[in-house]
């Protein structure tokens, strides 16, 4: 941790203070994402006054950021050297920080065919349940001295820690993008994208919902060109919008959940076949995510269905929660994480509940 | 020795060719490829089925006897060296590839199958598995999860962890537990993160399921000269920031080009300070694209001579003196050592330097080839053990050139493990309260620290034995500096 930075230190004696009282704090950056995983009650901790990009050197491809940052100004300044961050994290509304990305875990349409939040994390410093300042991993791509606390960390929702900075992979900004249609059925789109996975396309998104597959293609003028002439479809201008749409959930199919539908997040086995599920539908990640608005769904069946297709359900956002947030964890792994949170907050001071009787 | 008592537990729970005992039985199983460090186990269990791998943890588990898990033995950080009252439980019998979907582009595998034979069973699919360690002949897909294994092609398709989606394992009190699953994420923390790279101190593995990639269609290579390391070292941040991740990055200095050359004779320049080896991969179209982009930079960046593969034979070729390097260096030389540092890539001309200077100090020969994409270096040090004090000056050697990866902001080990090779160099990147954090993980899955007790994770008993200060790489102001 960078030797008396005061922003941290005033951190870690307030966590000592609250290990101390046992007073829960609820941590949050730009409340983008307050509404994943479980309701929180505790003290207001925010991370945004850390804030700053600390390092970024593009031809290292990695950028180390403290956890208040905004979201768009990093991608902002990496954007001005012609990289990005490959995950396509959300925003979901204006305001998403880095420390809430790194957090809360996910990831956009670019995850199945660049890899998720945690495949690009390279290193965090963070403060601990007891209040210690501590960093793992580093700047480097290779590193494996010691466990991989950076990952662990990744997607934890600040119940093993407050990240406090993330060095973080960066990869070049393709040529050329272009998204492609198909008018297909919901079975034959999930079969489609899933044998183009296995040609060596340039494939880097895929969207599937009201009967019109969407395809991304992305890389050198040359390759999307040529996978163009193989696949066919129709163009699709607009492209850049139409996949913000939907990794911030602004596309037409959430309009509901806007009004406080309960959102449904099916992470499957990518050839899991089409369901009807009790609503509408919409399937990203060449058929390994399958987003589902449905008032009346019944969380049961939906885990059993997910559990039985490689996966798992989460009650992504509800007004009024029928259900818990994550899907229910075997018993031997539920022991895991209560003893792994026990080592690293062992007064379960932070973000207690957010993650339901995991943590 | 096994107290009689869980001897004749493992007895009943194996047939009897599948437990050894005897010295010459288990000598086999006394070191891994790190030969410096040997011991020889009180048994080796050879199980296989999950029942018995269950039954058999949960015998040591009950008697607190201490099991390391092992796969084909290739790790160079001494992860699988036997402990004296413990057993070695083998893994070397789950051979089998259980399924391939070649539409879900995921094959289910034992833990004892090698890397290359699931590429071998996916080629069908034109799919194959993409970290490729320069052990994956022999290597087992297991031991690559223990330790998160790279290879060659990392920058663009990612070490070990990035590959597999699943892990089936069984704890030390003998519970199976599912690491991952079949879809892109799982519930709860990331503990198939966790599993990769903990060097068999979390769960013995019994069945993973990894991603395989679409075979790229062509891939061609360059092999450029420069007259300097620092022209070479530029070279590789000039192509990555022109956009390019290549899918091969090598570079080779004088002393490695020249210990390949008479070896593999891949008409390498040896006149040349330093060679670097970039590989585009693609469609033909890409690869055209891209190698031109790649010419371009390396010319301007002041390359003395450039040639790119022109058929597969050639690149093959091209880049055979690299993949020879470790076995070069064991024919010049009586033995060799190979340390794993990551750096920084713009740190590399510094480091290597440093590491010329020492190299004069010790009177030790060293050769040096680096995964230039991703910053790992591997100095090999070249010693003879049978001359008195050798071993131990490169060992010294080693240590010196590790501190200096922390210092300049790097790591330890970049894809070796740390096993019981680089503990000293754990206790230096660390400091005391990140190590009490690791010790915990191993708590929360061991709390008795049965499964490979005393390798990865330093006690800070034995940081202090070490007598070493923790010199962690972001609080030094002067990276340049060593410290001795």
């Amino acid at each position: 941790m960078t030797a008396g930075d005061p922003i941290l230190e005033r951190w870690q004696e307030r966590v000592r203070a609250a290990h101390a009282a046992r007073t829960p704090l609820a941590i949050r950056g730009g409340g983008t994402k307050a509404f994943y995983g479980e309701p929180v009650a505790g003290e207001p901790f925010d991370t945004r006054e850390y804030a700053g990009i600390v390092d970024y050197e593009p031809t290292e491809l990695v950028v180390t950021v403290r956890a208040g940052t905004l979201l768009a100004d990093v991608e902002r300044a990496l954007a001005s050297e012609g990289q990005m961050l490959a995950f396509e994290p959300p925003h979901f509304a204006p305001g998403a920080t880095v420390g809430g990305t790194v957090a809360a875990g996910l990831s956009g349409p670019r995850r199945p065919y660049a890899g998720a939040v945690r495949d690009h994390m390279l290193g965090v410093r963070i403060v601990d349940g007891r209040g210690e300042a501590l960093a793992f991993g580093g700047r480097v791509m290779k590193n494996v001295a010691g466990f991989d606390v950076t990952r662990l960390m990744t997607g934890a929702l600040g119940t093993l820690g407050i990240v406090a900075e993330a060095s973080i992979k960066c990869l070049p900004v393709p040529r050329v993008e272009a998204t492609r249609a198909f008018e297909v059925s919901a079975d034959e789109g999930i079969r489609r994208v899933n044998e183009w996975g296995g040609k060596p396309l340039p494939l880097s998104a895929s969207c599937f919902a009201g009967g019109r597959l969407l395809v991304r293609l992305s890389g050198a003028a040359a390759a999307v060109e040529s996978a163009i002439a193989k696949l066919g479809g129709e163009a699709v201008a607009e492209g850049a919008a139409f996949w913000a749409s939907v990794r911030d959930h602004a596309h037409p199919f959430f309009a509901s959940a806007r009004d406080g539908a309960p959102v449904w997040r099916l992470s499957v086995r990518s050839t899991a076949p089409y369901a009807d599920l009790g609503g509408e539908t919409l399937i990203e990640w060449g058929g390994a995510l399958r987003w589902l608005v449905a008032p009346r769904a019944d969380a049961a069946k939906l885990r059993a269905w997910a559990w039985a297709n490689g996966g798992h359900a989460t009650l992504f956002s509800a007004q009024e929660r029928a259900a818990s947030a994550l899907h229910p964890l075997p018993g031997p792994l539920a022991g895991l994480h209560a003893r792994l949170r026990a080592e690293f907050d062992p007064r379960g001071i932070l973000n207690p509940g957010r993650m339901g009787a995991v943590a | 020795m096994l107290p009689p008592s869980v001897h004749a537990q493992l007895a009943a729970i194996l047939p009897g060719e599948a437990l050894l005992t005897a010295p010459e039985a288990t000598r086999p199983y006394e070191c891994d490829g790190l030969t410096l460090f040997r011991e020889l186990p009180a048994a080796v269990a050879l199980p296989d089925t999950e029942a018995q791998v269950v039954a058999i943890l949960r015998a040591c588990h009950a008697a607190r006897v201490p099991v390391v898990a092992r796969g084909a033995g290739t790790g160079l950080s001494g992860g699988a060296m036997p402990h004296k009252d413990g057993v070695v439980l083998s893994l070397a019998k789950f051979r089998r590839i259980l399924a391939i979907d070649p539409l879900a582009r995921t094959a289910v595998v034992q833990p004892g199958v090698r890397n290359l034979a699931i590429s071998e069973a996916a080629a069908a699919h034109n799919l194959y598995y993409a970290p490729d360690p320069s052990s994956q002949i022999a290597c087992t897909i297991a031991g690559n999860v223990a330790e998160n294994a790279g290879g060659v092609h990392c920058l663009k398709y990612g070490l070990t962890v990035h590959n597999v989606r699943r892990v089936r394992g069984v704890t030390i009190e003998g519970e199976v537990v599912e690491f991952g699953n079949e879809a892109l994420d799982a519930p709860g923390y990331d503990l198939l993160a966790l599993i990769n790279g903990s060097e068999g101190l979390l769960a013995v593995i019994t069945e993973i399921t990894v991603k395989l990639t679409p075979k790229p269609q062509f891939a061609q290579v360059a092999l450029a000269a420069f007259a300097t390391i620092e022209a070479a070292g530029e070279a590789v941040g000039k192509v990555i920031a022109e956009g390019i991740i290549p899918g091969g990055l090598e570079l080779m200095d004088q002393a490695a080009t020249r210990a390949v050359e008479q070896f593999v004779h891949a008409n390498y320049p040896l006149d040349a300070a330093a060679i670097l080896l970039v590989e585009s991969d693609g469609t033909p179209e890409e690869v055209s694209a891209e190698m031109a982009d790649i010419k371009r930079v390396l010319t301007d960046s002041g390359a003395t001579e450039i040639r790119v593969s022109k058929d597969e034979a050639q690149r093959l070729l091209f880049w055979s003196g690299r993949k020879a390097a470790f076995p070069a260096a064991g024919r010049i030389s009586p033995d060799y050592y190979c340390i794993d540092g990551t750096i920084p890539r713009k740190a590399l001309s510094g480091v290597l330097h440093k590491i010329a200077e020492w190299s004069a100090e010790y009177g030790l020969r060293v050769a040096n080839v680096f995964h230039a994409g991703d910053g790992n270096l591997h100095p090999l040090i070249l010693y003879d053990a049978n001359v008195p004090g050798e071993a131990d000056k490169t060992i010294a050697f080693g240590d010196r050139i590790l501190d200096l990866c922390i210092e300049v902001g790097g790591t330890v080990t970049g894809e070796h493990g740390v096993g019981v090779e680089k503990l000293r160099g754990a206790c230096n990147q660390f400091a005391p309260a990140e190590l009490e954090r690791f010790l915990g993980i191993k708590r929360a899955f061991d709390p008795h620290a049965l499964l490979n007790p005393g390798k990865a994770v330093p006690t800070l008993a034995r940081c202090a034995e070490f007598g070493r200060m923790h010199v962690h790489g972001g609080e030094l102001k002067h990276a340049e500096l060593p410290r001795y």
